[in-house]
């Protein structure tokens, strides 16, 4: 035990007084530290960002999708039929978020003149199923559903083609079709430079109202949404079929599907290129750092031949020099990456890297414990490796020719 | 009994063209507790060699070294680390103190070796040891802050903290002046006397050999008693 004490003292002494050289060596490890856990860290943003992307485009996972059609003549079922069918089916397996999804288009008049609006008719489930984001204003609640005047939320083009009126002040549209009305608008999206095309939401039941039932026939049924526990999507998924197709009867055929980004192509973490870069570039940054380190340890151990003979002729041990050249090496290289994910932690607080990487992601992810945990690890892996060949120099060390050396 | 014995000990290298060095021939020698023996030899005479195996750092290539009676090939590479941190003190020509280091930590460091309470109490003991060398005032000077003899009284004091029983000073007055020479041998003779270590000198300077009570002389890598050497008293006169 003493031995360990012993040790420990030792390492910590020379430290102290090799102190300039350990500096210089713990800037090149702690920088190599910091960038592994920085670009793990920002790695983990991006992913978390691109992983919203992908979840607003195709839902959030496990999304399943549902169409149902006549096998024999191909037409759509009734929609009041369809629509019981699928509330029934949410209810049976519990299902909470659900939504039908509608896309048209509509004329709109403008101050400047009448534009085609492209039409996205929803329930409210669907702003959390496909993290719909907003630049101001509020989402769709149930209640909505029930507006004489339709809640609508128009993307930011055409907020400001309308102006940029102030929410507050419940600006409205003149809703076109069978039944005219007049929209209010609740929200507004944001529309990212290529956005350059007026959009909006309105609610499916608002949508449904403008609509005559030929053109609902002729448009055909809404896509069926419904957002499920992915460990339960694979059972769930010819149990709604069923029975959906059930109640609809036997001419109809139900077909559900996943279309969340997790099921697309062969089954293969989408993200995997992502992933496989932001590895490569921490790896190739850590070896560099390893590189710079082991170097600067070996001019060290030449440096430190009688020091080490000295040490020797004091009744050091082989095992005890190596330990301690080992531990020199550990010990500093464990601090440096302790100050390098520090480092890391904070950089990645930055408002401007947190805005510029995260692109708007909704769910900003904590600093990712993995990142520390590998940025300490590697720290002290990198610490043993580039002591190891030092310590066994060390050890090496012919006593009397290295007091006289 | 003998504190260190060699029987025809010899000790030989093989060159790069696979032809043998012999470094040291048939070498029988004997060191008692409490003796002070001289060992003088020129430049390449095989002293460090003999150093090496004497300070049990090397082992012989045929012949047997016996430490304490106990003979050096029953010995572990650990088992002889330890045996020499225990039981071996080092002088060095060039002092060798740790850079960067006060005195104090230099005498300390050979306590990170040992165990226990000299572990745990090494401050104090480097300190007391110290005194005893007549440093009690420049324990936190560091080394470059230090005249020769007083680096070099730092070694002593540093290769008797752990309380040696075979003190191996090579050239221990080869970096200083005569005055200073001969005082710092007058200590080390008086400490090893004192705490009845056996000395052993390893020089070429026949003024340092001649404090010794034995004398040997080293040529060719053959250990012979040595006749002619001045008195002490001519020495320190």
């Amino acid at each position: 035990m003493t031995g360990f004490f012993a040790a420990i003292a030792e390492a910590w002494s020379e430290l102290r007084i090799h102190r300039t050289r350990v500096l210089l060596s713990l800037i090149g490890v702690g920088i190599a530290v910091a960038a592994l856990t920085l670009v793990t860290a920002l790695g983990g943003m991006v992913q978390q960002s691109q992983t919203e992307t992908f979840e607003r485009q195709a839902g959030r996972p496990a999304m399943l999708q549902l169409y149902a059609y006549n096998t024999a003549t191909g037409t759509n079922p009734d929609l009041a039929d369809l629509d019981a069918a699928f509330a029934g089916a949410m209810e049976r397996y519990r299902i909470d978020y659900s939504s039908r999804v509608a896309n048209n288009s509509w004329r709109i008049q403008f101050p400047n003149g009448v534009t085609d609006v492209n039409i996205m008719a929803v329930d409210a489930d669907y702003g959390t199923m496909h993290r719909v984001q907003l630049a101001q204003g509020s989402w769709f609640t149930d209640r909505d559903a029930q507006r004489l005047a339709p809640a609508v939320i128009v993307n930011e083009f055409m907020w400001r083609q309308l102006g940029s009126p102030p929410l507050d002040t419940h600006p409205t549209i003149a809703l076109p079709g069978a039944i005219p009305a007049t929209g209010v608008i609740i929200a507004v999206t944001p529309s990212p430079v290529w956005d350059e095309w007026p959009s909006m939401y309105v609610m499916w039941n608002a949508y449904a109202d403008r609509m005559t039932p030929e053109d609902l026939q002729n448009w055909g049924p809404p896509t069926y949404e419904a957002w499920v526990p992915p460990e339960l999507a694979e059972q769930l998924t010819p149990l709604i079929s069923q029975d959906v197709a059930g109640a609809l009867g036997e001419d109809f055929q139900v077909d559900v599907n996943r279309q969340d980004y997790l099921a697309w192509g062969d089954g293969s973490d989408p993200l995997l290129p992502l992933k496989l870069m932001v590895g490569g570039v921490a790896i190739l940054i850590l070896l560099l750092g390893a590189l710079g380190l082991l170097t600067i340890s070996l001019v060290t151990v030449r440096y430190r031949i009688r020091e080490i003979g000295i040490r020797r002729s004091f009744g050091a041990t082989g095992g005890r020099v190596f330990f301690s050249v080992m531990m020199e090496s550990v010990v500093a290289t464990f601090v440096a990456g302790a100050v390098g994910v520090m480092i890391a932690v904070l950089l990645t607080r930055l408002p401007i890297v947190q805005e510029y990487l995260l692109q708007g992601a909704q769910d900003v992810p904590p600093f990712p414990w993995e990142a520390v945990v590998v940025g300490l690890v590697s720290a002290t892996l990198v610490g043993a490796l580039a002591g190891l060949l030092p310590a066994l120099v060390a050890v090496r060390v012919k006593v009397i020719d290295a007091i006289r050396y | 009994m003998a504190l260190l014995r060699l029987e025809g000990v010899a000790r030989s290298v093989q060159l790069p063209d696979f032809s043998t060095l012999e470094i040291l021939r048939s070498i029988d020698f004997e060191a008692e507790v409490g003796d002070h023996v001289s060992i003088v030899g020129r430049s390449g005479s095989g002293k460090s060699t003999l150093l090496n195996l004497l300070g049990l750092l090397d082992v012989p290539t045929s012949g047997r070294l016996f430490f304490d009676e106990v003979p050096l090939e029953n010995l572990s590479s650990r088992a002889r680390d330890r045996r020499r941190g225990r039981d071996i003190g080092f002088i060095f020509q060039q002092f060798n103190l740790l850079p960067g280091r006060t005195a104090l930590e230099n005498v300390a460091t050979p306590l990170l070796y040992a165990s226990g309470r000299e572990f745990w109490n090494r401050q104090r003991i480097a300190g007391e040891m110290l005194e005893r060398v007549g440093l009690g005032g420049r324990m936190h000077s560091m080394p470059t802050q230090l005249s020769g003899g007083e680096q070099q009284r730092v070694a002593i004091a540093r290769a008797l903290v752990r309380g040696p029983r075979l003190i191996l000073a090579d050239e221990p007055t080869g970096a200083l002046d005569v005055e200073t020479g001969a005082s710092v041998m007058g200590l080390l003779d008086d400490i090893a006397e004192q705490s009845g270590a056996a000395l052993i000198t390893i020089t070429h300077d026949p003024n340092v050999a001649a404090l010794a009570r034995r004398h040997y002389r080293l040529d060719g890598g053959v250990l012979s008693p040595a006749v002619e050497v001045a008195s002490p008293a001519e020495v320190l006169a």
